[in-house]
């Protein structure tokens, strides 16, 4: 019964358990997706690699503003022929339509998503595309509902009308959910899109293109540009769109704000975020260590609403991260299309380079630093799950974003401390609350000034609650009734 | 010798600082740990993985007959499997016990003795066995007859009932006056697992301090259900159990075992609970004499996949023995 016994002589080592490619057909190169069909741009053509590798995927047409005025026409046309004329059950027909092609191509489109952008199997498979498909089901259902999704005190009377074509930027993080986010709210309300996916991760878009084909959507409805910062900037600019729908980071959210300020477009920003994890000395430990894991590691840390500052009450600090150091020490970093891989890979070299920078500032400032032992991959963009200890607010690794799997440790002694620190940020887009004392819970999201708390979880994403920021994290909701309104007028 | 290790002394002195220290325990999330428990189900384990969970699942089968109709032919014949669980491949291993009532505990014996050097262990359920409502006296009886029947392991169940109306001193102490009754003169106690009835008591709250309870009392190793109560084993209360396990070694230094029993059936289940034996208490725990299954029809399941690893094919299951 005494711990002195000899470990077994072997050890329980998973082996390789990978997903198959064979699912994908990735094409050598892709064109743009205009009015329909694919078709070839005026620019040049840029490559998609993919992370975990750094292999070629595919060559990447670059729209230029010729490619982004002919899709925002394309989508003009759509709109007023089409789309603004069909009775929201119609529209309706067509999201249930893309939904259940979603669920059908559902393994070839988690393969597709890991490969190109590095995240694990297992979270594109459970997490990212069952939340796509879900996210076209809900709206579908508000298609012909649309008299009930606004507030009537707003002014807006009881029959809404779609904004008309709406220009959307999205990330490199959750690129195909980012994809759903915008396009399912506009299509349910009537609007036409443009979309511009990342520009290192377009082929889970471009195979949406495929899906949008497949379910007979009217063409132009759906537009699907490819590019870098450049095609972004003619999208934003452009003067025949009506809306711009922007998720990324807070800097380049200023200059769509700049360039859209005295215009009549509508804009919605989903920005970046610094949340506090909170965990008071009377949390379910164990839970809150999954918690604590899930906010900063999930998907490699490229989560805008990442916990990536976890406050700790002081009184339990030590055991809190003994277990949570044990828990790390399990995680699996690796191959992304490994099943039983925990923490894929970075998403492209210059966010590594970010990454590596803003921890060494870490480390330069003083904090402790830590990560288990793990073998990194040769080749690709790989960072170990990193936590830094005696973090202060004066830390540069507790005030900016580093969208990586780093953890910043805070303590604070009572509630009102907790809650100071973590509303001491520009940003304000998520933050977690752990203990087990319900009333406790109630009053501190009461005071957090964040767009979502979770309490006793955290990460969790359903296309019934809306998501948005509070100052630098941006504006407007999406998902929810609340989504509709950025789509409607 | 006492069981309780000092360093936890002071907290099993009275019924109040007990119950002070098992309701001090960090509380459990019931969907935060029902989302653990699923997540570690969803390992991909493959190939030699595979091979190695399924020799060590069947090294830590407690193959169970627990019934009113168990006669020594039947409990002959559980013993015999138990032994050589596929007569076809002497590779296979053989299980870690037999587990019957006291009464059959020296026809076990005597069939597991008789093939000479088997290392399969005879356990018997004790204590009023299964639903523990019998005075103290009686339970006592009911071990030490087992003991002296030969029984290697003693499976006692607790009082739910004073569990659950708070006397949990009366509960400690029943379990220490059965490890008191598992001694035998000459120093081969019976070891003691002590069964909850996670299915009575329901909370995981309540599983982390009934483990914690047993454990400070002398437990060997804790175990979930008797199989005579739905649910009986689970994945979430699993868990529960092996964090405490884990968190007692880190306070004490003593290591206790882990014996899910009840509703577990397939290798691919076994697997999952291996799967999280390794990334929750540690591979420390990924050996018979920390970890176990009670079970009676996960053994074939385990042979034939087994088999099916080694030969490319499935067998039907005419290919293995009953029992």
């Amino acid at each position: 019964m005494t711990d002195n016994r000899k470990p077994p002589a072997d050890v329980f080592r998973y082996a390789p358990a990978p997903e198959s490619r064979s699912i994908v057909d990735i094409k050598p190169s892709y064109g743009l997706f205009i009015g329909g069909e694919f078709v070839d741009g005026h620019g040049k053509s840029f490559k998609t690699i993919s992370p975990s590798t750094e292999e070629v995927l595919a060559e990447v047409a670059e729209a230029d503003d010729a490619d982004v005025d002919a899709a925002v026409k394309a989508a003009r046309r759509a709109y007023d022929r089409v789309w603004s004329k069909l009775p929201g059950r119609e529209r309706a027909k067509y999201l249930y339509r893309i939904a259940r092609i979603i669920q059908e191509r559902s393994r070839e489109l988690a393969v597709l998503e890991s490969i190109d952008n590095g995240k694990p199997i297992k979270e594109s498979r459970d997490v990212d595309i069952p939340i796509v498909a879900a996210h076209f089901f809900y709206y579908a259902g508000w298609a012909d509902k649309l008299a009930y999704a606004m507030p009537q005190s707003a002014g807006r009377g009881t029959d809404p009308q779609p904004l008309g074509v709406a220009g959307q930027i999205i990330p490199w993080n959750f690129p195909l959910l980012m994809l759903a986010w915008k396009i399912a709210p506009a299509l349910a309300c009537g609007n036409t899109v443009v979309l511009k996916p990342a520009e290192t991760t377009p082929l889970t878009a471009l195979l949406f293109a495929e899906i949008c084909q497949q379910a007979d959507l009217p063409p132009g409805v759906v537009n699907i540009i490819t590019g870098a910062g450049g095609t972004g900037q003619a999208l934003v600019g452009h003067p025949g769109i009506d809306k711009v729908a922007f998720t990324g980071s807070t800097d380049v959210g200023k200059a769509i704000a700049r360039t859209v300020a005295g215009t009549d477009k509508k804009v919605t920003l989903e920005l970046g975020g610094k949340a506090a994890n909170i965990v008071f000395d009377d949390a379910p430990l164990d839970q809150a260590v999954e918690g604590i894991v899930t906010g900063i590691f999930f998907n490699q840390g490229h989560v805008c609403c990442a916990g990536s500052r976890l406050l700790v009450q002081e009184s339990i600090a030590d055991e809190l991260l003994a277990k949570l150091k044990r828990r790390m020490s399990t995680l699996r970093v690796g191959d992304p299309l490994d099943k039983n891989t925990d923490i894929g890979a970075i998403n492209s070299a210059e966010q590594l380079a970010r990454i590596r920078e803003l921890s060494d500032i870490g480390e330069a400032e003083g904090a402790g630093r830590w990560s288990p032992e793990c073998e990194l991959p040769q080749h690709g963009f790989w960072f170990p799950p990193t936590l830094f200890t005696d973090v202060t607010q004066a830390h540069r690794i507790a005030r900016e974003e580093i969208f990586g799997p780093v953890l910043s440790v805070l303590t604070f002694r009572t509630p009102a401390e907790a809650v100071e620190k973590a509303n001491n940020t520009p940003y304000g887009l998520s933050a977690g609350v752990w203990t087990e004392k319900g009333s406790r819970i109630l009053k501190i999201a009461n005071q957090l000034r964040a767009g979502v708390v979770w309490a006793n979880t955290f990460n969790k994403f359903d296309p019934t609650s809306p998501f948005g920021g509070y100052q630098e994290s941006g504006y407007g909701r999406e998902g929810g009734r609340h989504g509709l309104e950025a789509y409607l007028k | 010798m006492t069981s309780t290790p000092t360093v936890l002394d002071d907290v099993t002195r009275t019924e109040s600082s007990l119950r002070q220290f098992l309701h001090g325990l960090p509380g459990v999330d019931q969907v935060g740990a029902e989302a653990r428990a699923a997540g570690l189900g969803t390992r991909s384990i493959k190939t030699s993985a595979k091979a190695y969970a399924l020799d060590l699942a069947i090294r830590m089968v407690d193959l169970t007959t627990l019934e009113g109709q168990d006669t020594p032919g039947k409990v002959r014949a559980l013993a015999a499997k138990a032994m050589r669980p596929d007569p076809a491949d002497p590779t296979c291993p053989a299980a870690a016990a037999v587990c019957v009532y006291p009464d059959m505990v020296a026809t076990a014996k005597e069939t597991l003795g008789s093939s000479g050097v088997s290392a399969v262990k005879v356990a018997a359920v004790a204590t009023a066995f299964p639903s523990g409502r019998a005075a103290l006296d009686i339970k006592l009886a009911d071990t030490r007859d087992a003991v002296e029947a030969g029984a290697d392991e003693i499976d006692m169940v607790i009082d739910r009932g004073a569990f659950l109306a708070g006397h949990y001193q009366q509960v400690y102490d029943e379990i220490v006056a059965v490890k008191a009754a598992c001694a035998r003169s000459n120093g081969e106690d019976a070891h003691l697992k002590v069964i909850f009835e996670t299915g009575e008591l329901q909370t995981y709250d309540n599983v982390r301090r009934v483990s914690w309870l047993a454990m400070m009392a002398g437990a060997h190793f804790i175990k979930t259900s008797t199989g005579k109560v739905q649910p009986a084993a689970t994945l979430p209360v699993t868990l529960i159990m092996l964090e405490a396990v884990r968190d007692f070694r880190e306070l004490t230094g003593q290591m206790v075992g882990v014996k899910p029993a009840g509703g577990i059936r397939t290798a691919k289940d076994a697997i999952k609970y291996l799967v999280m034996v390794n990334e929750v208490a540690g591979q420390d725990w990924l050996d018979p004499d920390w970890f176990r299954f009670g079970a009676s029809t996960l053994l074939n399941d385990l042979l034939m996949q087994r088999t099916k690893m080694t030969t490319g094919r499935y067998s039907g299951p005419d290919y293995f023995t009953l029992d």
